[in-house]
C-alpha cells in the first residue's frame, strides 16, 4: 500500500515539474511559433543556480526566487537577440535553439560538475507524515499544493486579466492585435521570461527529489515535448493533464519496468496521434 | 552537364587514390567522413528536399548499428545475413515511425520525431542483458567477405565503405532528380498545390521517409563495422542534432552540400577533442554562429559568392 501511495505522489509531482515545462514551452509556442529546444536547460540552470545560493545562504525561498529569475533573465536575452531575428523560420530557430541547449549543457557541466546532486528540501517539509501506517512525504504533496496553485494562477492570468487577454488576442491573430495597439513585441519578450522562470521553477521544485545532473536537461525537455504531444501545443489545460498523466506513466513506468523506462511513452505517443494528431486539447 | 560528369570524375579519382598518400590513421579519419556523409545524406533527402525537418534521425542509424552488432555477436556472424537484416530492420522501424509522424505538421513534426528516437534511446540505455546499457557494445568484428583481403586492414575496408557510399550517393542522386526527387520539392513549396495536382503527397512523403531510413540504416551498418562498438550515443538527440547541423551547414538541398558538411564536423570533432574537453560547447556555438551568418550554408554561401562574381545566373545546381 505505502508502495503505490509513494508511487502515485511521486508521479503526481513529477506531473506538476512537467506542467511547469509544458506550460511554458505551450505558451511561448502559441505566441511565437518558436519550439524552444533549450528550454530543458532553463529547468536544468534554475536548479543548479538554486543549488549554489542554498548553498551560500541556506534559503530554499531565496534559490527558488534567484534561480528562477537569473533563468528568466536569459530567456530574455535569447528572445531579444537571436530568436527574433528568426520569425516563423522553423529550420533556424531549431539549429539556434539546439546550439543554445548544447552550450548549456556543457557550461553546466563546467561549472558544477559531472556528479548528481540535489537540494536540500526546505526545513519545514523535510519530515513525512504519518497517517495510521501509511507514510505521506510532506515535499511532495507541497510541490503538488505548489503545482496547483501555479496552475490557477495561470489560468486567472490568462483569463481574467488584461495582460492575459491580450495574450489570447495576439495568440488568435497578431496582425490583428498588433493593430488595435497591442505591443506584441514587448508581450512576447515578457511570456518568453515567464516561460523561462517557470522552467526554472520546475528545475529548483524538482531538485530535492529528482536532483540535478548533467542531462536531465534533455530528458526534461523530451518528456515535455510527449507532454505537449499528447495534451495539445497552446493549451494549459493541455499541459496540466498532459503533465499529470506523463508524470504518472513515467514514473510507474520506471518503477514497474525499469528496462523498459522510456518505452511506456509510446503507446500513450502512438494512441494520441492515431486519434487525434494535434492532442487532446489542441488547436486543429 | 559535361562540368558535373568531369567533377564526379575527378572527386572519384581523388577518393580512389587516397590511401595511396594518407596515413592510416588519416585514412580512417576519411573513412569515418564518408560513412557520415552518407548519414548526412540521406536525412537531407528529408530536410532538403521533401521539407520535413526530422529531430530524430539517430534512430535509424542506430537501429542499423545495433541490430548488425546483435546478430554479428549474439548470433551469427555472417556478413550476408547480418547486413541485410540491419538494413530490413532500420527500414522497418522508420516504416513504422513514419506512419505516426506523417499524421503530424509543423512544430508536432519536430516534436514526435525527437521524442521517438528517444524512446530507442531509452531501450538501448535502460535494456542492459540486451543491449549493455550505458556501456555498449564492444567488440563487434569486421565483416568476412571471403576476399582474399582482409577487411580489419585500414585500405581495404576503406574501399569497401567507399563501394557503398558511391552506390549509394549515385542511388540518391537519381532519386533526387528524378520525378519523385521533383515531386518532393514541390510538395515542400506547396503540399496544397501538388494536391491539387494529383500527386498523393502523403505517400509520397511517406516514401520519402523510408527512403530516408533505409540509408542512415545503411550508415549505421557501415559504422558498426569501422567503429567495432555501438552505445546509445549513436540513438541521441546529440547525434540526430549534429546531423542536422550537417546538412545545414553544408546546404539543404544539395547532396554535395550535406557530405561538405560531414567531412567537416568529423574533422573538427577530431581536432578539437585533441586539445579540449568542451566540445559541446564548441558545437553548440557553431550551431549558433552557422544559423546567423551561413543559413544557406557553405553552398549557399559559394552560390552567393559565384553569382557575384560571375553574372551568369545558372540553374539548378
Amino acid at each position: 500500500m505505502t508502495f503505490w501511495i509513494t508511487q502515485l505522489l511521486n508521479g503526481i509531482s513529477f506531473g506538476m515539474l512537467l506542467f511547469l515545462l509544458a506550460a511554458g514551452l505551450s505558451l511561448i509556442y502559441g505566441l511565437m511559433r518558436i519550439l524552444n529546444l533549450a528550454h530543458g536547460s532553463y529547468y536544468l540552470l534554475g536548479g543548479y543556480v538554486g543549488l549554489t545560493v542554498v548553498g551560500v545562504t541556506g534559503s530554499f525561498v531565496l534559490a527558488a526566487l534567484v534561480g528562477s529569475v537569473t533563468v528568466a533573465f536569459l530567456g530574455i536575452v535569447m528572445e531579444r537577440f537571436f530568436l527574433r531575428r528568426f520569425p516563423k523560420q522553423e529550420l533556424p530557430q531549431v539549429l539556434l535553439t539546439f546550439g543554445f541547449l548544447f552550450i548549456f549543457a556543457d557550461v553546466a557541466l563546467w561549472i558544477w560538475g559531472g556528479n548528481p546532486q540535489t537540494l536540500p528540501k526546505p526545513g519545514i517539509f523535510s519530515s513525512s507524515i504519518w497517517l495510521g501506517s501509511i507514510v505521506f512525504p510532506s515535499y511532495r504533496l507541497f510541490v503538488i499544493a505548489t503545482g496547483l496553485v501555479i496552475g490557477i494562477g495561470l489560468w486567472w492570468f490568462q483569463e481574467r486579466t488584461r495582460v492575459g487577454a491580450m495574450i489570447r488576442a495576439a495568440v488568435d491573430d497578431e496582425e490583428m492585435a498588433r493593430g488595435v495597439g497591442i505591443n506584441v513585441s514587448l508581450l512576447s519578450t515578457a511570456v518568453f521570461g515567464l516561460g523561462a522562470f517557470l522552467a526554472a521553477l520546475g528545475g529548483i521544485l524538482g531538485g530535492p527529489f529528482v536532483g540535478v545532473y548533467p542531462g536531465a536537461d534533455f530528458e526534461v525537455l523530451i518528456l515535455a515535448f510527449v507532454v505537449t504531444i499528447v495534451g495539445g501545443l497552446g493549451s494549459l489545460k493541455g499541459a496540466f493533464i498532459g503533465g499529470l498523466l506523463i508524470g504518472l506513466l513515467d514514473n510507474f513506468g520506471k518503477a514497474l519496468f525499469p528496462q523498459l523506462a522510456l518505452f511506456t511513452l509510446f503507446a500513450p505517443m502512438a494512441i494520441i496521434l492515431a486519434i487525434r494528431p494535434t492532442g487532446l486539447f489542441g488547436r486543429r | 552537364m559535361k562540368s558535373r560528369i568531369l567533377s564526379i570524375g575527378f572527386l572519384a579519382m581523388v577518393l580512389l587514390a587516397f590511401p595511396a598518400v594518407l596515413s592510416s590513421y588519416q585514412l580512417g579519419l576519411l573513412t569515418k567522413m564518408l560513412i557520415f556523409a552518407l548519414f548526412a545524406m540521406s536525412l537531407d533527402l528529408l530536410v532538403g528536399y521533401a521539407g520535413l525537418p526530422s529531430l530524430g534521425h539517430a534512430a535509424y542509424f542506430g537501429v542499423g548499428s545495433y541490430t548488425v552488432s546483435l546478430l554479428t555477436l549474439r548470433v551469427v556472424n555472417n556478413f550476408w545475413i547480418d547486413f541485410p537484416a540491419g538494413l530490413l530492420v532500420a527500414t522497418a522501424v522508420s516504416a513504422l515511425f513514419g506512419l505516426l509522424v506523417l499524421r503530424t505538421h509543423e512544430a508536432y513534426f519536430l516534436m514526435i520525431t525527437l521524442a521517438l528516437a528517444q524512446v530507442l534511446w531509452g531501450i538501448a540505455f535502460g535494456w542492459r542483458s540486451l543491449t549493455g546499457g550505458d556501456d555498449g557494445l564492444p567488440g563487434v568484428p569486421r565483416p568476412d567477405l571471403g576476399l582474399p583481403w582482409s577487411l580489419s586492414e585500414g585500405i581495404p575496408f576503406y574501399y569497401f565503405v567507399l563501394i557503398f557510399f558511391a552506390l549509394a550517393a549515385a542511388l540518391l542522386s537519381i532519386i533526387v532528380r528524378s520525378p519523385f526527387g521533383f515531386a518532393l520539392l514541390g510538395i515542400q513549396q506547396s503540399e496544397t498545390r501538388m494536391e491539387v495536382l494529383g500527386y498523393n503527397v502523403r505517400l509520397y512523403k511517406y516514401f520519402a521517409f523510408i527512403l530516408s531510413g533505409f540509408f542512415a540504416g545503411l550508415a549505421g551498418n557501415l559504422f558498426a563495422y569501422y567503429n567495432g562498438f555501438v552505445s546509445p550515443t549513436y540513438l541521441s538527440v546529440i547525434f540526430s542534432a549534429t546531423a542536422l547541423l550537417m546538412v545545414i551547414l553544408g546546404g539543404a538541398g544539395t547532396l554535395v552540400g550535406p557530405a561538405l558538411g560531414a567531412a567537416i564536423i568529423v574533422y573538427l570533432e577530431n581536432v578539437i577533442s585533441a586539445y579540449t574537453e568542451r566540445w559541446l560547447l564548441i558545437l553548440g556555438m557553431i550551431y549558433v554562429l552557422v544559423t546567423l551568418f551561413a543559413p544557406d550554408g557553405l553552398v549557399g554561401l559559394l552560390r552567393s559568392i559565384t553569382t557575384v562574381f560571375v553574372p551568369r545566373v545558372r540553374g539548378r545546381g
